[in-house]
């Protein structure tokens, strides 16, 4: 636990956690950001705080609505 | 022999390894920005601006004595559990504001609380350091209490918690530095994970769709990804200037945004390896408490201690709207499961559904 450690192990830890994390393969920006982008507006047609939903049909809107369970 | 070698010179040991972290931290960073070519807002330049929209509290929950503390929703899209510094851990039903049931805890300050995937159960826990699930009578009189189960033990405050795909197993972080995964029938540890260097303060799970990853933030300013099989923290991430209050998953699994104590919320790209927004404002001074996206990841709505919510365009980085209403810090805050309504909890004690 964290807590327990002493400082030299702490430090250790971290250390041996970066030389494993220099080495992970990446991506350039553009490429994901633009990916990204993408699959957000290909879902936001569907994202309900988005477009809305009308007061009949989200059980919030109106309350004691009909609901059928 | 290697113990006299070493208290001959226990400074020059330390030294030595700060000064290889600093240098390896200083490669990473490096790395990083050779591939940080563009700006995410950038990108987003031609996408549509979004138009004005009016998100206001549709329901307000009230019942607990106290703050509220944390909260979760049921698959069910309508069913919510909640718990509050006060030891109470309630089960609502969202439309109609009903109680549906009551559990109060042997300890206060309840931080964690989680609903079973399947809806039968619930998880939770705080300052008494373990993870207990109650599993939900339809019987309303039974006592929940009896039939209570003590899962995740931790040698300090548990301050999340969160089932995996099923009600089998818990992800559980802790007060303690490690987080941690649970067989919820045995007991037993299946996984634990160390790399956090103070308090775990948060975590989410990756969409069933990415694998076996997720996310944790804590005190020591850090948000690291761990793949749950091996127990190997994959990449972590230190830009935030405080405690990482909140971590949660882009919903295509390929980033996660995380709110902090340092005022700001942010966005991180797992395939690029660096944070790609940062989501702030002058204005804003007080931590964010809580942050979760819109089902399709356009908006980041953020509850933050200065009582308000503040609506990212996730994109664009800018500020769409301001949410008041609350009478005090919000401390939690999540999307329901089909993206149509968000609810937050506060330590004015109650709950608000917003739509």
């Amino acid at each position: 636990m964290a807590r327990d450690m002493s400082d030299k192990e702490i430090l250790k830890m971290e250390l041996e956690q970066l030389q494993k994390e220099v080495k992970n393969t990446r991506e350039p920006v553009s490429k994901t950001a633009k990916e990204i982008c993408e699959w957000v507006e290909a879902q936001s047609a569907e994202d309900p705080l988005i477009k809305g939903v009308p007061e009949d049909k989200n059980p919030f809107k109106e309350k004691g609505g009909c609901i059928i369970t | 022999m290697a113990s006299q070698e070493e208290s001959s010179q226990p400074s020059d040991t330390l030294t030595t390894l700060k000064t290889e972290s600093e240098t390896l931290k200083t490669k990473l960073e490096e790395e990083r920005a050779k591939l940080h070519d563009v700006e995410l807002h950038q990108v987003a330049e031609k996408i549509e601006a979004l138009g004005q929209f009016v998100i206001k509290t549709r329901r307000t929950l009230k019942g607990h004595g106290n703050k509220v503390l944390c909260m979760d929703w049921c698959k069910d899209k309508r069913r919510i559990v909640s718990s509050s510094q006060d030891g109470k851990v309630i089960v609502w039903d969202a439309f109609t504001t009903n109680k549906e049931h009551a559990v109060t805890m042997p300890c206060t300050w309840v931080m964690a609380c989680a609903y079973a995937p399947s809806g039968c159960a619930v998880a939770c826990g705080g300052l008494d350091n373990k993870c207990s699930v109650y599993p939900l009578s339809l019987d309303k009189n039974e006592n929940l209490a009896a039939k209570k189960k003590s899962v995740a033990m931790h040698t300090n405050y548990l301050s999340a918690c969160c089932f995996t795909n099923s009600d089998m197993q818990i992800l559980t972080s802790s007060g303690d530095g490690t987080c941690a995964l649970w067989d919820v029938e045995s007991g037993q540890m299946l996984q634990s994970f160390h790399g956090h260097a103070a308090d775990v303060l948060c975590l989410d799970l990756a969409p069933s769709e990415t694998g076996n990853t997720f996310v944790s933030g804590g005190c020591d300013k850090k948000a690291c990804v761990w793949d749950m099989r091996t127990g190997q923290c994959i990449q972590s991430f230190e830009t935030h200037e405080s405690d990482i209050n909140s971590v949660r998953y882009y919903p295509s699994g390929d980033a996660f945004a995380s709110g902090s104590d340092d005022a700001t919320c942010r966005l991180y790209d797992l395939r690029a390896d660096r944070e790609v927004a940062i989501y702030s404002k002058e204005s804003i001074i007080f931590g964010a408490s809580s942050v979760d996206f819109s089902f399709s990841g356009r908006l980041l709505f953020g509850g933050y201690n200065d009582y308000t919510i503040n609506v990212w365009d996730v994109l664009k980085g800018t500020r769409m709207s301001i949410l008041f209403g609350h009478e005090n810090r919000v401390s939690t805050l999540r999307v329901s499961p089909d993206g149509t309504a968000f609810c937050s909890g506060s330590w004015d004690n109650t709950l608000r559904i917003w739509a």
